[in-house]
């Protein structure tokens, strides 16, 4: 490709650039850092002029979320963007918009917390998108881009998945991700469906006028038979086992001989490809599993690794150790697992992780 | 080829957009490309910091802890980053922005007057292309004309009749870069 066509760009801007040429139909959101460039790039591509995108400055977070509710229900491609104080305010949201199994995509660029926290990158909120946030039996559909490039397509293959399972897709990014620049590819402008096309696919469950069907489709998560709720929660979970076994995704690198792996996501998983690059230098076997997707988790991909003969695992996390809970699962004692981590905005380095390697696993 | 450089200095001394002009020459040379900015509490003054990294391979980790070259504009950088290049790197340093000289033997190190040169011609806007245009003298990574695509490609709209300016820079600063050791 001429280098002409390829765009050096923040990650959070890619997010915009890909809403629109997705055929997203609307964004509301809130400004926070570190993501507030994705709605500031909006405003400055005005897409309504273009698509006839909405995007819309809300009052609040829970306002943002309440309003893709809205959208989502209609079949109309909605989405947020935030960070994780700001994402903390949705999770009653994404509980409803789950439980009504409504597709959208939610953006999370991590930072530092709990709390207010800092501005800086972290990935303190896995178990956040992974094992709820918000009340009852729920799963989101969790992307996890390690360049910028993975930010852009994984706009198109969130919206894909969420309307497949209809189900919310999240993008779990961090400030590293959001902030960084580099060379990214646009696709073509993809058209937005228009409301006959909506009616043709989504008329099925989406509230975009009756028509001439008998019954109307309504959008709740109101039940108050339990029996009732459970037959609801049963569909869940079969929808849940079916994304399971169907959708997992992950990359590996150097593992088909390593000794030892790190299991690293996002900005982690880039800095750790450094150190296996250096451990390999010094000839310790060591591989690198990437997960794509967190949730479904590449389980069997670790499992599978793990019965192979790797003698441990790392992994490598910014925060105090919570994907380690999933790879201990899927290596379910055949192997040591360790994690290492850092908090509150600090990022690790590729030698400290290798050290840390050393020094938990080798011996 | 693999250069992993650290831009620092004060938040409006240009830093990030040095970076931004250099990380773009790269993709005008086909190498693959990086720029992590820091953007916390520094960007609401204080000091700011980029790190580019310009390579032929696909790039693993954005972050980095060891750098090739250096390019200080304040004495909290040169103090931060000094001990962080590599031996037998590169460190250019503003005169004007650091009080005591750098002290590494093992390292080529680079003066340039690119504040004293700019208050002189009355362009201070010009400060960052001049410096990096010292940089590209002491590592020429990328081809001249790469540059100036990079530099248009990278200005906003409104600045892009300040391009001849900016080309004239490059090349002043080439021209003043002067080697300490």
């Amino acid at each position: 490709m001429a280098a002409k066509d390829i765009k050096l760009m923040k990650g959070n801007e890619v997010i915009a650039h890909a809403a629109i040429r997705y055929g997203c139909d609307g964004y509301f959101g809130y400004p926070i850092t570190p993501q507030s460039e994705v709605m500031e790039t909006l405003m400055e591509l005005r897409p309504w002029e273009t698509t006839g995108m909405v995007v819309l400055q809300a009052e609040s977070e829970l306002s943002s979320i309440n309003m893709v509710y809205g959208g989502a229900t209609t079949g109309k491609r909605v989405m947020t963007s935030s960070s994780s104080p700001g994402v903390s305010l949705m999770c009653e949201g994404l509980s409803y918009l789950a439980a009504c199994e409504l597709p959208c995509l939610v953006v999370n660029c991590q930072r530092g917390g709990p709390g207010l926290g800092t501005i800086q990158p972290s990935q303190g909120d896995y178990f956040q998108a992974c094992k709820g946030g918000g009340h009852g039996d729920y799963h989101l559909i969790v992307l996890a881009p390690a360049s910028v490039q993975e930010m852009y397509d994984f706009v198109g293959l969130g919206f894909d998945l969420a309307f497949k399972y209809r189900i919310p897709s999240m993008i779990l990014a961090d400030g590293a991700i959001g902030q960084m620049m580099e060379k990214v590819v646009l696709s073509e402008q993809r058209p937005r469906f228009s409301d006959e096309e909506i009616a043709e696919r989504y008329g099925s469950w989406a509230t975009c006028g009756k028509g001439k069907r008998k019954e109307r489709n309504i959008a709740t998560s109101l039940f108050m038979d339990s029996a009732e709720m459970e037959e609801v929660n049963l569909r869940l979970q079969a929808k849940y086992r079916a994304i399971e076994s169907a959708e997992a995704r992950w990359e590996e690198i150097e593992c088909e001989d390593a000794d030892y792996v790190i299991v690293a996501y996002g900005s982690s998983a880039r800095i750790c490809s450094a150190t296996v690059e250096m451990a390999r230098e010094e000839g310790i076997k060591l591989g690198l599993l990437r997960p794509i997707t967190l949730y479904p988790f590449p389980t069997e991909a670790i499992k599978s690794l793990a019965q192979r003969g790797v003698k441990g695992f790392l992994s490598a996390e910014l925060n105090a150790g919570q994907m380690v809970e999933d790879v201990r699962l899927a290596v379910n004692g055949l192997a040591p697992v360790e994690h290492y981590g850092r908090m509150g905005g600090i990022l690790f380095n590729p030698d400290e992780v290798l050290d840390v390697l050393k020094s938990k696993l080798i011996k | 080829m693999k250069e992993t450089i650290i831009i620092a200095g004060f938040g409006g001394q240009g830093v990030l957009s040095m970076g931004k002009i250099l990380a773009y020459s790269g993709v005008m040379q086909d190498y693959e490309v990086s720029w992590m900015p820091s953007y916390g509490p520094e960007m609401r003054g204080g000091t700011a910091n980029v790190t580019v990294i310009l390579s032929d391979r696909k790039i693993s980790s954005p972050i980095a802890n060891v750098f090739d070259s250096a390019i200080i504009l304040n004495q909290q950088s040169l103090d931060k980053f000094e001990p962080l290049i590599r031996p037998g790197g590169v460190l250019i340093y503003d005169t004007n922005g650091v009080v005591s000289a750098p002290t590494r033997e093992d390292i080529e190190v680079y003066s340039i007057d690119a504040a004293a040169e700019c208050a002189r011609t009355g362009q201070s806007k010009m400060f960052n292309t001049m410096i990096l245009g010292g940089y590209l003298k002491v590592r020429p990574i990328v081809q001249m004309e790469n540059v100036i695509e990079g530099l248009r490609k990278s200005l906003p709209e409104r600045a892009l009749r300040f391009l001849p300016q900016n080309e004239a820079a490059i090349v002043r600063g080439g021209e003043i870069i002067k080697r300490i050791r």
